[in-house]
């Protein structure tokens, strides 16, 4: 009951406080990206832009490698070494997000900007369509690296989710599938996973709103620069987090004060809409559950 | 009603606090028997005063901290007050000094008309100290700090010049390669008073600069980087070539960041300093200190027309109000002023802060002698 209530409470105090901009910018706010504090033009694209252009490349970036890190741990290591090392990744989930984002900035960004970008520009970056996402000067102050900082901090998660998932799904599904005369992959492919996909995409959902609301690490290496919404991933970018973290304390006058408020309604939205969606897909993936399956 | 009753009942429990309190003479210093006739609660500040308050609040400007935190432990030994300084942004000192949350705010910003409004009673921001912006970048193989023109300044801020070996850059670095490798600004992504002094010293030499971002703490950035604190500006700028950003004079220094030279107002390049900072105020002439709505940019003191001043300078405020409404906590924080300002200044330089021109250092004691309480001066000056 006292959930649900101080979500509304929050919800009521963040409109109150972000009625001036709302009645003052209406529509032109979600889809405009000048924000000019001097001159009080306040438009939020570009900020919802960067939160889901680095939203999604992490969940991208981190799925694969914590679902078959959990596949490994579960179905293929041996005994020994399972505990420890999912203990060990585990562990990535209580590092600081500060310690992170001084990792990425001091490690991570340098390696970006002469090597994995450059490399990038010169392979990938040659291709039609997909060519523009590696346009620009690399200078490691960007989406891209943003979102990686993203996939790292979300990977335990998502990896530790997996692997309880995997664990859970009875052993009888592994042995009809083997009794059949199928091979190690085979049921893991065929009769593990499809069993476990809901929790698995519950675990990514998990990721996402982790992913949503970073604030410092991603601060410290997107670039923090709402200029423009060029499709390239090597431009800095900003998040909406990013963004209330960096000009909340300065915002002196009330329509400033209110238009920051307004990011947080937005993110309080887009957050409750991603959450919905990811509903729906863990509800139809449920659903679509082998007909046979052991329940 | 209810502010001023519990003001009260607040101010005369801290009295009988002061009262009551541990006995004189542990911190007493040998100069206070000599002054024994003089009244203890006059200025200069020498000993501790039983009708002072025990605990005052003030919070601002970042760029301050260090050097109110050393003055604060000094005036504590002097005094036995506690003042507790929170060093959150100038933005967030204007906010809290209006919403009266603290009993005294910091800026190194003037206030804006709007602000200046929101304010009941009138105001005072009076100068403490003096500090400085400079720029700094990464040029492969340049070693000679590079000029600047305040028009390239402004140029490059603009994104209108593109590469290091543009001729306007150029030409007033004679006898240094500059590459031609494109130029990636970077800027403070935090709202921030050196961006304040930045972006006002750029609208003042640049029209175009004026009309398209102009001032603030937080602007809209014609394009470039933007990191986080003096720090986040820095690294960006370490870590790639071709990269310029403004920090702090003394972040720079305490860093061993090289900067360059600017062409200032009298068209001397001067090299910033401590001292070409306080040279930036030897000009001033007080616009009655930020009371008088629509004279607040007159406090700013960029781009001076003094020989040998830096031009990116600016003073760093405190925001008092015309009348406390709370006498004990006014004479508290006067004395803490009025010491700030007078013994406080010697500990500037090696804190890294300029310090104020006498001029500037007499036209505040007025000021601080003429705030009141109630109507009544607050202030008393020993002889």
């Amino acid at each position: 009951m006292l959930v649900p209530l101080t979500l509304v409470a929050i919800t009521v105090l963040i409109l109150i406080d972000s009625w001036p901009a709302l009645t003052t910018y209406g529509i032109s706010y979600f889809a405009t990206t000048e924000w000019d504090p001097v001159k009080l033009v306040f438009g939020a694209a570009a900020y919802v832009y960067g939160t889901l252009v680095t939203t999604i490349i992490a969940v991208v970036l981190a799925t694969p490698v914590a679902v078959g890190a959990a596949i490994y741990l579960t179905e293929f290591a041996p005994r020994a070494v399972r505990a420890p090392v999912a203990f060990t990744i585990e562990l990535l989930a209580y590092i600081p997000s500060i310690v992170y984002g001084l990792w990425a900035i001091f490690v991570m960004v340098p390696v970006m900007r002469s090597v994995i970008e450059p490399g990038l520009q010169s392979t990938l970056g040659q291709l039609p369509l997909v060519g523009k996402l590696f346009s620009g000067t690399p200078i490691g102050l960007d989406l891209l690296s943003g979102g990686i900082v993203l996939a790292i901090m979300i990977l335990p998660i998502l990896m530790a989710v997996s692997r309880e998932v995997l664990l859970a799904v009875p052993p009888t599904q592994r042995e009809a599938m083997i009794g059949l005369g199928a091979t190690r992959w085979e049921a893991v492919s065929r009769a593990v996973l499809p069993y476990a996909r809901p929790g698995i995409i519950g675990g990514a959902v998990l990721g996402v709103a982790r992913a949503f609301g970073e604030t410092m690490a991603v601060t410290m290496v997107v670039g923090n620069s709402s200029r423009d919404i060029s499709g390239s991933l090597f431009v800095p970018g900003y998040t909406m987090a990013s963004a209330i973290a960096n000009q909340f304390v300065e915002a002196d006058s009330e329509l400033y004060f209110s238009a920051i408020v307004e990011i947080a309604l937005v993110l309080l939205f887009v957050a409750i809409l991603v959450n919905s969606v990811a509903r729906v897909l863990i509800r139809r993936s449920i659903a679509d559950r082998p007909a046979g399956a052991v329940v | 009603m209810k502010k001023p009753l519990i003001a009260s009942i607040l101010a005369f429990a801290t009295l009988l606090a002061a009262c009551g309190g541990s006995p004189p003479g542990g911190t007493s210093t040998p100069g206070s028997a000599a002054s024994a006739a003089a009244d203890p609660c006059g200025v200069p500040v020498r000993a501790k005063c039983p009708t002072e308050a025990q605990n005052v609040t003030g919070a601002g400007a970042t760029f301050p901290g260090p050097l109110y935190t050393k003055w604060i432990d000094q005036y504590n030994l002097l005094t036995g007050v506690q003042i507790n300084y929170q060093a959150i942004g100038s933005g967030g000192g204007i906010k809290n000094f209006t919403e009266k949350t603290v009993d005294f705010g910091a800026s190194d910003v003037p206030l804006t008309d709007a602000q200046f409004d929101t304010i009941a009673g009138g105001l005072y921001m009076v100068p403490m100290a003096l500090g400085s912006v400079v720029p700094t970048y990464n040029v492969p193989n340049v070693t000679a700090p590079i000029k600047f023109t305040p028009d390239a300044l402004a140029g490059i801020y603009l994104e209108q010049i593109k590469k290091w070996n543009d001729p306007k850059i150029t030409a007033e670095n004679p006898g240094v390669t500059l590459p031609d490798l494109a130029i990636t600004t970077v800027h403070r992504s935090d709202g921030s008073g050196t961006t304040g002094v930045f972006t006002d010293y750029l609208s003042k030499i640049s029209p175009d600069w004026k009309s398209k971002v102009g001032s603030g703490t937080t602007v809209n950035w014609p394009g470039g980087v933007g990191g986080s604190g003096n720090a986040g500006v820095a690294g960006a700028v370490k870590n790639q070539p071709g990269t310029i950003g403004y920090v702090e004079l003394i972040y720079a220094i305490q860093n061993k960041l090289g900067y360059g030279v600017v062409k200032n107002a009298a068209g001397k390049y001067v090299e910033a300093s401590l001292d070409s900072t306080t040279k930036a105020a030897d000009a001033f002439v007080s616009p009655d200190f930020g009371s008088l709505k629509g004279q607040q940019t007159k406090l700013s003191i960029t781009n001076s027309a003094t020989a040998d001043a830096w031009p990116i300078s600016t003073f760093t405020f405190l925001l008092l109000p015309k009348d406390f409404s709370d006498k004990s906590k006014g004479l508290a924080i006067l004395r803490f002023a009025w010491y700030g300002t007078h013994e406080g200044q010697a500990f500037a330089k090696d804190l890294g802060y300029a310090p104020l021109p006498s001029a500037v250092q007499k036209a505040a004691e007025d000021v601080l002698r003429s705030i009141t309480s109630g109507g009544g001066k607050v202030l008393k000056v020993n002889s």
